[in-house]
Parts: structure tokens; sequence; C-alpha cells
């Protein structure tokens, strides 16, 4: 369970590495943005594997069951706050991605900064 | 419960509740002035609060009537009295002044949607203030930054899309940062309540998590902040925006994020981490330092009005990192005095610019010439405040710098290298105001330019007066944000008032 | 033992096609593996007693999150022709904080261990507690609806935000005679009803989505749902029916200007709850005081405020996915 354990929070760090390193080393706009959201889905998985308990359930009690042990119901509260977030950071995103190839024809971050130094 | 009581939740609620109206309701007109009702009853109830707490009482107010820690509360203290008070009084006057400078840069048809994100802009920045809920900070963090990904790219020209864009991946990596810093936090206390955090992180045993915490909820914040290298994003958001957007977010938004790192680091990390001082300094120095001389070059070297003043304020951002870092009394009252008085500065400066982009149609330094001439009013609105960046007596910004360097002559040899710093980055930005005043007074215009005759129209004058005035009124008496800033100060600090 | 093998699985899948979305050239591949993505997630959640959560992540990242991007997609490129990257900085970056990462977690307290600080102080009290103050099964919704109730009104003006955030940028219906790049709105077509299997077996599945959507919304207190699952889940299944039938029958079904109104009448139904309650006596958002006893009060205002979370969040999906979806039209 220990090796279990480490082995989430490593997954958290390693897909945390690889979304930061799409957003930063992609010039597409698009394909960015898809690495904005892995790296957003990373910490998600931070939080929840802070909800688990030996034994326990998801925490819904049901009626008549006594000495029911369940998860912690505050991470899940919060990363459902946090996913809607999340969509919602990306759907803007896309919406403004629309508007850049609209305008500058085309979603390659190099190719506009060159449109854009031309004065 | 009277209305009295509930004046804590109020500040944000009137703005909530009249963002969907001001949406819904397509009439000609409405928005603006749903937008403007709101914003302004939101002012006088922050300034009502403000009353109640100048004196040194902290206002405890449980959402939906949940005692702390199981439930969200506000807390309302000076300094963030102080900080509603300036984001809503900022908004306001945005809001006024902008009438006609929107009408012309934001279409008829997407009024609703503006003026509605203008509203939860507002009521995300306030929300972030008064609440004392870690988790909460992140949720109206991200309402003020989403809307002010929808304000920034309103503007007209097509570069505000791709800054937009700049701006929301640095934005959300700065505020996923942050949400993984209050991870750790939650992990090691089991809470998320500002104040039970600072009584419990201290009782931790292992501090490896509570260090990684604090950075990442430093970084994160940081980057929202502007604070010097992570300000990529500022410039180009602020040239390309909406001028009254730019009133507005200029005064506002990064005094927030200054604010909430202020708040996290002195109330929850003070206490727990040994030496927090000496890595605050360490940390905060080099970077307000650097801070104040890029930000001052580059503005030098700008031809753009507004990028001028957006590299200008990533220089005074560097002044209050460096407030921040001398952890003493006088250090934080200088960083908290200067958050207040910059918004001042930064706000008729900017209103100044758009005035003359309405006339001029251009905001380019060297399409200027002999502004000083054709619209006398606006320009001189425009010198008191470089005046006021420069520090010179009777202007706002030379309270700060005053705090500052009283602050940093407790320092020893770091106190001296840091007056030095302030003087040149004082010169650096007389070079830069200087070169627009050169340009507005003693430049005839070319002859080929289109003439300005007209003045700005008194709509949008008389509010940039009201707010250079202001601030000129606060250096002259100082007592009022002083006052609040030096108890802000002591509280922050744990030193008795 | 089967749970932990399940679990090491999941997670080693995430990484794999976290790495294989990294390294695609083709945009219609990433997306589609980014949807694939959040389906192990969703599960992952699971296997860690999240149940509200997964179906969360579910519906929304595998479901929404998709259509939304093939939509851009489609108005974009279709490949990344990023160049080779040039300098080192993404790389140690990233790495350092991968590191960072990985030396605080060391510490981290073992994984499912009872004794740890975060079961032991404000998550035991809401157990304890919901059957007496807010008597409703779903502990989950008792927190969000209710206890945290002022997180989740941010939340919901958040998504409003999005909505008008993306209204105000594709807006307008693009003028006539614009070109579009890339060939694809006129070769391909926007709906599938050419293709026979999909058309029958989508349309008898959307009236089953909806209702499906419905119930989680209903049922939200007593097992897991609540309004953001509903509204994602009845969006979906009108998205799908737009996919299907095209866009143009898609609007007719849900016409513009009802999913807007929608979504701004679920926020404002979110604040005058809150505005209600302060009117009655209460503090903000403090379902008490709205009824004859406190219980009832609670049942009263979650009932009200999921409602407004349902309507916002299906407004919200249905109005971004036809604005992107009529964005191309010629």
């Amino acid at each position: 369970m220990a090796l279990l354990g480490l082995y989430n929070y490593f997954v958290f760090a390693v897909l945390l590495m690889i979304g930061l390193y799409c957003v930063l080393a992609r010039t597409n706009i698009v394909k960015s943005l898809i690495g904005l959201s892995i790296f957003q889905s990373a910490v998600f998985l931070l939080y929840i594997s802070m909800d688990k308990v030996d034994g326990g359930t998801a925490p819904i009690i049901q009626e008549g069951v006594e000495n029911q042990v369940f998860a912690n119901p505050l991470p899940q509260v919060l990363i459902l706050t946090a996913i809607v977030v999340g969509i919602s950071t990306t759907a803007l995103a896309l919406a403004v991605a629309v508007r850049i190839k609209e305008a500058y024809g085309t979603i390659e971050e190099d190719k506009i900064q060159e449109m854009d130094r031309e004065p | 419960m009277t209305l009295y009581d509930q004046l804590p939740a109020l500040v944000v609620a009137v703005l909530l509740f009249t963002a969907p109206i001001a949406y819904m309701l397509r009439l000609h007109g409405f928005p603006w002035a749903a937008a403007t009702a709101a914003v302004v009853t939101s002012f006088a109830v922050a300034c009502s609060l403000a009353a109640t707490v100048i004196g040194g009482e902290t206002i405890i107010y449980e959402m939906g009537g949940w005692p702390a820690p199981y439930g969200i509360v506000l807390h309302i203290d000076a300094l963030s009295a102080l900080m509603a008070m300036l984001i809503t009084g900022a908004s306001s006057a945005a809001l006024i002044f902008g009438y006609k400078s929107l009408a012309d840069e934001v279409g008829e048809e997407t009024a609703p949607a503006f003026f509605a994100a203008w509203l939860l802009c507002t009521a995300g920045l306030v929300g972030m203030v008064i609440t004392g809920d870690a988790f909460n900070i992140f949720v109206f963090m991200e309402i003020s930054s989403l809307s002010t990904y929808v304000l920034v790219s309103a503007g007209p020209d097509r570069r505000a899309l791709i800054s937009t864009y700049r701006y929301i991946v640095m934005g959300t990596v700065g505020a996923t940062f942050y949400l993984i810093g209050v991870g750790f936090l939650y992990m090691v206390t089991g809470t998320l309540n500002t104040a039970d955090l600072a009584a419990r992180v201290g009782q931790v045993e292992d501090i490896r998590l509570v260090l990684v915490a604090a950075g990442f909820v430093s970084v994160g914040l940081a980057v929202k902040a502007a604070v010097f290298p992570l300000h990529a994003w500022m410039p180009n958001a602020y040239t390309f925006a909406p001028n009254a957007v730019t009133v507005f977010i200029a005064a506002a938004s990064t005094k927030v994020s200054l604010y909430v790192l202020m708040r996290v680091d002195y109330a929850i990390f003070q206490n727990s981490i040994a030496n927090h001082d000496i890595q605050l300094t360490l940390f905060l120095v080099p970077l307000g330092v650097l801070a104040l001389f890029v930000g001052s070059l580059l503005a030098i070297y700008e031809r753009n009005l507004k990028t001028l003043l957006a590299y200008s304020s990533v220089a005074q951002i560097g002044y209050i990192a460096l407030g921040m870092a001398m952890t003493s009394v006088a250090g934080l009252t200088g960083a908290i005095v200067h958050m207040f008085n910059h918004g001042l500065i930064k706000g008729g400066m900017f209103m100044a610019v758009a005035c003359l982009a309405l006339r001029y149609r251009t905001v380019n330094v060297a399409n200027l010439a002999g502004a000083g001439k054709a619209m006398p009013w606006t320009m001189a609105a425009f010198v008191i405040g470089g005046l006021g960046l420069i520090g010179v007596p009777l202007t706002p910004g030379f309270i700060s710098k005053w705090y500052l360097v009283l602050a940093a002559l407790d320092k020893g040899w770091l106190g001296v290298f840091l007056i030095v710093v302030i003087l040149v980055s004082s010169l650096l930005a007389v070079i830069y105001v200087w070169k627009v005043i050169e340009v507005a007074y003693f430049r005839e215009p070319r002859a080929n330019a289109v003439p300005v005759t007209q003045e700005a129209p008194l709509a949008m004058l008389i509010p940039t007066w009201i707010v250079v005035l202001t601030g000129v009124w606060f250096a002259v008496d100082s007592s009022v944000p002083v006052g609040l800033a030096s108890s802000a100060a002591r509280t922050l600090l744990g030193v008795a008032p | 033992m089967m749970t932990i093998v399940f679990s090491l699985f999941l997670l080693t899948m995430l990484v794999i096609v976290a790495v294989a979305i990294l390294r695609t050239d083709n945009l219609f591949t990433a997306v589609m593996l980014s949807g694939i993505f959040s389906l192990i997630m969703a599960a992952n959640f699971f296997v860690l007693d999240a149940a509200d959560v997964a179906l969360t992540e579910a519906v929304i990242g595998a479901g929404i999150s998709t259509v939304l991007f093939l939509g851009a997609l489609a108005l974009t490129a279709e490949h990344d022709h990023s160049p080779p990257v040039g300098s080192w900085v993404p790389l140690v970056t990233s790495s350092a904080l991968g590191g960072v990462i990985i030396f605080a977690t060391l510490q981290a307290p073992r994984l499912g261990d009872p004794n740890a600080i975060v079961h032991k102080h404000v998550a035991p009290w809401y157990l304890e507690n919901t059957p007496l103050l807010i008597d409703v099964p779903n502990v989950v919704t008792a927190v969000l609806a209710s206890f945290r109730g002022y997180d989740t009104l941010g939340e919901v003006f958040v998504v409003f935000t999005a909505c008008i955030g993306v209204m105000s940028l594709l807006g307008r219906v693009r003028p006539r005679g614009e070109l579009i790049e890339e060939g694809e709105f006129d070769k391909r077509t926007d709906n599938l009803r050419h293709h026979l299997i999909p058309r029958v077996v989508g349309k008898m599945l959307v009236p089953f989505i909806v209702l499906f959507g419905l119930y989680v919304q209903f049922h939200g207190d007593f097992g897991p749902g609540g309004g953001f699952q509903a509204g994602a889940l009845v969006a979906a299944g009108i998205i799908l029916y737009s996919l299907v039938e095209g866009g143009a029958r898609g609007r007719e079904l849900v016409p513009e200007w009802f999913s807007g109104m929608l979504v701004a009448l679920g926020a404002f139904t979110y604040a005058a709850v809150g505005v209600a309650c302060m009117v009655m006596g209460g503090r903000f958002l403090d379902y008490s005081v709205l009824s004859h006893d406190p219980v009832h009060g609670q049942h009263l205002g979650i009932l009200l405020i999921e409602a407004g979370v349902g309507m916002t969040v299906a407004g919200v999906m249905i109005t971004i996915f036809h604005a992107f979806s009529r964005r191309g039209i010629r």
C-alpha cells in the first residue's frame, strides 16, 4: 500500500512534468492547450489520492448500516470545483484559438510572432 | 440580522447578483448602467466596512451560517477593507470614466457580455481579498482571471487575441501552482481556513512539505502579480486591452495577488518556517531589484505609451516586492501604501492615455507631438502622475519611497545598497517620463498629422482629475492611508499596535 | 490485492497516454488520446473511492472536453507543425518541477492511512453532522451545496464567465465570403445522416441520456450526482443529437436564445437563493431559514441551487458547442 501511495504521487509528478513540457515546448496553440489540460488533471490526482481511507467506501451514508468507514469528502468537493474551472478555462482558450486562426491564418506561435514583428 | 451585519456578504453579492441581469436584458445602454450602479453600490459598502474596521477590529462573517473551519468565513480587517475599497473604487472610476471610450472600442453587440464580465472581474477580486479560506481564494482568483481574459480580448487590435492567449496559459499555470501549494498545505494540516492553517502549520513535524507548499503558493501568486521574471504576460495584455479595462486592471488586479501573497506569507508561513524572514529577503530582494532595473530600462526604449506604462508598472511592483522583503513594520507599511498609491497613480495615468487615444487615435509616443498644447488638461494630469512615479515630494509616490528608505536604513549594508537602487531607479523613471513630456510639450506636430484641437470630453476629464487630485491629497495628508497601512503591517507581523 | 494491481495498471496507462499525446503530430490523435486520458483518470478516481468526482471527470473530461477540442480543431488546424525544441528551458523547468514534487511527496502520509491528519480534523465532523444538520445521504453533495456552498456559487459563476467569454469571442456569425483554409467544412458534412448505424443508434440513445441526466440531477442527494454532472449529461445528449443530425437541426431543437437564457437564469437562481436567505434573516446562503425547520430549509435550498447549477452547466455546454459548430458555416 505504501508502494501504491508513492506511485500515485510519482505519477502525479510525471504528469505535471509532461503537461508543463507540452505547454512550454510546443508552439501549436491547440497542442499547448491539451498539455495545459493534462497539467490541470494531474493536480486532481494529487487531491483525490488524499481522500482514500483503508477499507473505506464512497461517502454516501446508507441507512441502517452501522460503523461504515468512509473516504474523505472534502478533497472530492474541491476537485469537483477544480474540474469545472478547468473546462471553463479550456473552452475560453479554445475560443481565443479559433479567433487567432481567423485573424492570423495560423495557430503556430512562432509564425504569429513573426507576423507581429512586422510593423 | 440587520443590514449592517450583512455588509460583508453584500459587497460581493451585489456584483454577482447583477451580472446575469446585465447579460440577459439587452437594452441599449443598460449593461453599462447596471454595471456602474452595482459597482458604485459595492464601493459604498466597502467604504462603510472600512469605516467599521479602521479601529483595528476584525469582522468574521460565516457564509451559510456554518462556523469555521467547517464552512467558509469572510475575514475583514483594516487591510482587506482597504483593498476592497481600492478595487471597487478603481472599478467605479474606470466605468464612469470609460463610458465614451468603451462605446468606441467595444461594440453594441458584445456590450452585455463585456459588462457582465466587468462585474464578475470586480466580484472575483473583491472576493479574493475578503475571504478567509485558502481554496475560496482559488475559486475567486479564477473568476477574476477568466473575466479579465474576456475583458482583455475585447480590444480592437488583433494582437489582443494573442496577448489573451499568452495571459491564459501563464495565468492558468500560476493558478494551478497555487492549487498544488494549497493541496500540500491541506495534506499536512487537514484544514483550509486561513486562520486555522496559521495555527496548525506550526505544529507540523516535517517541514519539507510546508516549504514546498510555500514555494508553490508563492510562485503561483507571483505569476498573477507580475513579479519579475514572471511578468511576461503583462505588458501586452495591458497594451492591447480596451483603454478603460487597462485603467481598471492596472490599478487593481496585480495588487490583489500581491496582497494574497503578503497574507499567506505572513499569516501562515511566518511563524512556522524558521528563518522565514531571511528566506523571504533572499528570494524577493534580487527579484525586486531586477524588476526595477529591467522594467525601467524597457520602459525607456518603448515606443507605445501603454506598453511604456506597463513596464513602468513592472518596476513599481518591484518596489512593493522590496518593501515586502524588508520584513519590518516600516517596510511593509511602505509596500502596502505603495499598492494603494500606485493604483491611484497608474489609474490616473492610464485615464489620461485613454483621453489621448480618443482624440489622437494612436498611443505611439512619436505621434503625440504637441499634445501639451492641444490637450493641456490631459497632459497636465499625465505629468502629475509621472511625478508620482518618480517620487517627487507632494506626490503619492514620495510617501511610499519615504517609508521604503526608512525601512532600508535599518538594514545595514543591504539597506545602503537598496537606497542606492531606489535612487537610481527614480532617475530612470525621470528619463522615461521626460521622454513623453518632451514629445508632448516641446515638439511640433508633424505636417501631415491629423490636427487635434479638442480637449477630451468633460465626462472623461473630470474622473481623471478626481483620481489625480485624490492622489495628491493623500500625499499631502497621508494620515489615513499610512495609518491603515501601518496598522495592517503590524497585524501581519504580529507586533502589538 | 486486485485493487492494487488495477490501480498500478491505470496509473501506468495514464503516463503512457500522456507521453503519446506529447509525441504525436496529428492533432486529431492527440484529442482522442486526451479523451482516453480523462476516462482512465475517471476510472482511477473510482478506484480511490471518489464516485462523484469519477462521474464528473468522465462526463466533462472525456465527454464535453473532447467535443470542444474537436470543434476547435475543425476550425483551426489538423497538424502540429512545431519546430524541434530549440532551447533547454522547457526540459529543465519541467524536470525541476517534477523533482521538487517527488522530493516533497516522499514525506507524504501513506495512501489510505486512517490516521492521516486530513482524516482527523474537518472530515469526521462532516461525516457525523450531515445526517443531523442536513439529512442528505450523499455527504459530498451536502458539503458541496451547503457547507461550502459559497465555493460552489463561485464555480457556477466561473462557468457563466466562460459562456459569456465564448459568446463575446464567437458570438457573431462570420460574414460570408471569408476563406476557410485547409478545406474543412466544405469537404466534410457537419452531420452523420448518411451513416445509418450512428444515426439510428444515436437517435435512440439521446432520450436515454437526457433522462439519465435528469435522474442524476434529482438523485444527487442520494447517490453520486448533482447539478454539474447532470447539466453536463443533458448537454452531452443534446450535443450527440446535433452531431448526428447536423448543427442546424440541433439549433432548432434547443435554440440559442433558450440555452443562453438557461445560463443566466441558473446563475441568477443561485445568487437569488443566497439573497433570499439574507432577506429572511439568515446569513448569505444559510438555507436553514428558508423553511419552517432548518433541515427542511436545507433540503429546499440544496434543491434550488442544484437546479440552478444544472441549468447553468447544461446551458453553457450547449451554447459553447453551438458557438463552435456554427462558426465554420459559409
